[in-house]
């Protein structure tokens, strides 16, 4: 009894981790598997065959590559357009200021079927060829959102007092923005960036809405699922998160490097 | 762009700044000497801070003029003059290392080879073996000095101090306040300091300036102010004071004679704002004597007295602090060497008494 009280916390702690990644877990193991007839359920025969064929199944890897694209250029022009409007609300005072602070917030807090039937809706009434741009554009939407409020939070928590400073040591506008604003902001931009691409990679419901006859990742593992999912989607999925652990693993690496480093220096 | 280098008086002319209708700087004008510690002193609001920030150019004064030498930089832009400041919280660039943080006022203005002048300055604040690290990795009395080097580095015409001291402790503090005094005597660059505390003002600055509601009450070395105040305000802000109201009743010689509440009190008329009508009389506490009201006969006829009961009496070793409720219901405050062990213990009937020279003569404050 004891015991377990003093280790309840690890427990708990490990059972969570457990229940997060167990059906990651699952979809990495399963990419292994020769499936018994069309469904990747149950564990058969070890294979890597979905490995050394990563393109084997029609439409599987021009899917892929489609939400790649899609996602790059939408976290790149959400990221931009939101760094500026977080520059704008925080920094400047102008007419609508606080209309736009609250309608920045709408396209997180809209239901996505609502957002994407309406968006629908609107590129109908346009005119406007659904496909790459329809999705990419409904992307940028929601991505803004997300880099408005965590560049807005990042520039509010900034002490104003470190750009006057910059100006006092002879550091004109654009040099203060420069050395000292933007170096400063940089780690938010990113943060938001990052997240902004996996919103979009991942996206079905706005996608599916406006793709027409776009194929997305998303949407080609919904509609494989219907006649049973190709291991090779498992494949690509696992590849997706061992790429985004060794990310995240590298720059806790170079962080820790160089605050070694800056101890070891200083001792 | 060079460095001034040269020693120059800063200017403030007829300055004021309103926020709306709230006038933070009242048409200050003003003279700092070039090369002189300055200190600003006064109270929170009273437009110390906003006089600071109008000289460094980070707030536009709404009228007046400020001049470095025979220059006006009114409208110069901040990154422009030769104006440096060290931020009350320092400011330090949190994502560069100290070496940069100094170098970045040099490398704004196109100086290519800064690492001798900043391993320089570096020593100067003797901070050499910290270059490489990040401001966050340093105490409070160091992060203080990088602010300091960061901005000296420049040698500007004049360096502002914000409040430097206010966020460490009473012992960083008081090394500081050398360290720094040390600093300027060594570059000779004019320092303006800004700031509530009078102990501080009083132990760094050659000329200190206290500033309340906007305006200059009165301006001079620490121990002329501190002797002669000339607003109850400065008497009462810088250092203690014990007061009493009264009129002027005649002279005698160079006295002026005053009727009060307690009796009848001398003062210099060299030493009163006011020859006559209404008056307030003041004296610092350690210019009083105490005695028992029974060795009362002992008291020097041409010292000015005044009887009462002590009320507290807190020994502090080189001192004793009395509290001494007079007989017309004022409480005094007198300090006391401890050169005899015999104290006085609260309830004891007094009579306070000093020399009529010790005496300051002021205006009767409006609103009291």
């Amino acid at each position: 009894m004891r015991w377990l009280r003093k280790n309840l916390i690890p427990i708990i702690g490990i059972l969570v981790l457990v229940y997060l990644f167990v059906p990651i877990a699952v979809v990495a193991i399963l990419s292994f598997n020769k499936p018994d007839g069309k469904f990747n359920v149950a564990w058969n025969q070890f294979s890597l065959e979905a490995w050394q064929n990563l393109c084997g199944v029609p439409g599987v890897c021009q899917s892929f590559v489609m939400s790649i694209q899609i996602g790059v250029i939408a976290t790149i022009g959400g990221t931009i357009l939101g760094t500026m409007i977080a520059f704008a609300l925080v920094r400047y005072r102008f007419r609508g200021r606080s209309t736009t602070n609250l309608l920045i917030f709408l396209p997180m807090a809209t239901p996505e079927v609502v957002l994407g039937s309406s968006l629908l809706a609107l590129f109908l009434n346009l005119a406007f060829p659904l496909g790459f741009w329809t999705v990419t554009i409904a992307h940028i939407m929601f991505i803004i959102s997300f880099v408005v409020v965590t560049v807005k939070a990042r520039l509010q928590g900034m002490d104003p007092r470190l750009e006057e400073a910059a100006r006092d040591l002879y550091a004109d506008p654009k040099s203060t923005f420069r050395y000292v604003t933007f170096p400063l902001v940089l780690p938010g931009i990113l943060g938001a960036a990052l997240l902004g691409f996996s919103l979009s990679f991942d996206d079905y419901i706005i996608s599916a809405f406006n793709a027409g006859t776009l194929v997305t990742f998303p949407i080609y593992i919904w509609g494989a699922a219907q006649r049973g999912i190709p291991v090779q989607v498992n494949a690509l999925a696992t590849l997706v998160f061992v790429l985004s652990l060794l990310v995240v693993l590298g720059a806790q690496f170079v962080n820790s490097r160089r605050r070694r480093k800056l101890e070891s220096s200083a001792a | 762009m060079a460095a001034s280098g040269e020693v120059q008086d800063l200017r403030l002319v007829n300055l004021v700044k309103s926020f709306g209708d709230f006038t933070a700087v009242d048409d200050l004008t003003l003279t700092i000497p070039g090369g002189s510690f300055f200190a600003l002193l006064g109270p929170s609001g009273c437009g110390k801070t906003t006089t600071l920030r109008m000289v460094a150019g980070l707030e536009a004064p709404t009228s007046g003029n400020i001049l470095l030498g025979d220059t006006d930089i009114t409208n110069e832009k901040p990154y422009k003059r030769y104006v440096n400041t060290v931020f009350q919280s320092y400011a330090l660039f949190p994502h560069l290392d100290i070496f940069e943080n100094v170098a970045f006022g040099l490398r704004r203005r196109g100086i290519k080879d800064v690492s001798g002048p900043v391993n320089e300055m570096l020593d100067l604040v003797q901070l050499g073996p910290m270059a490489r690290r990040k401001p966050a990795q340093l105490s409070g009395g160091q992060q203080q000095r990088v602010a300091v080097a960061r901005a000296l580095i420049n040698e500007p015409g004049v360096l502002l101090l914000d409040e430097p001291l206010g966020a460490l402790d009473l012992k960083l503090r008081r090394q500081m306040q050398i360290e720094l005094k040390r600093i300027q005597t060594e570059v000779g660059t004019t320092f303006v300091h800004v700031t509530h505390d009078q102990e501080e003002a009083m132990t760094m600055a050659d000329t200190v300036a206290v500033m309340n509601k906007g305006r200059i009450e009165q301006m001079g070395a620490p121990v002329d102010i501190y002797d002669l105040p000339k607003t109850a305000f400065v008497a009462n802000f810088l250092g203690q004071s014990n007061s009493v109201a009264g009129t002027v009743q005649g002279r005698s010689g160079d006295d002026l004679i005053v009727g009060a509440p307690g009796g009848s009190y001398n003062v210099p008329a060299a030493r009163s704002t006011r020859q006559e009508g209404a008056i307030l009389l003041g004296v610092r506490p350690e210019k009083l004597s105490i005695a028992t009201a029974g060795s009362s006969a002992a008291v020097p006829d041409r010292h000015n007295r005044a009887t009462g009961k002590v009320t507290d009496a807190s020994f502090t070793g080189v001192s004793t602090q009395y509290l001494v409720m007079t007989t017309w219901g004022d409480e005094w405050t007198v300090f006391e060497q401890n050169r005899s062990v015999d104290l006085l213990q609260p309830g004891d009937e007094v009579v306070i008494h000093w020399a009529p020279e010790y005496t300051f003569g002021l205006d009767v404050p409006s609103g009291e």
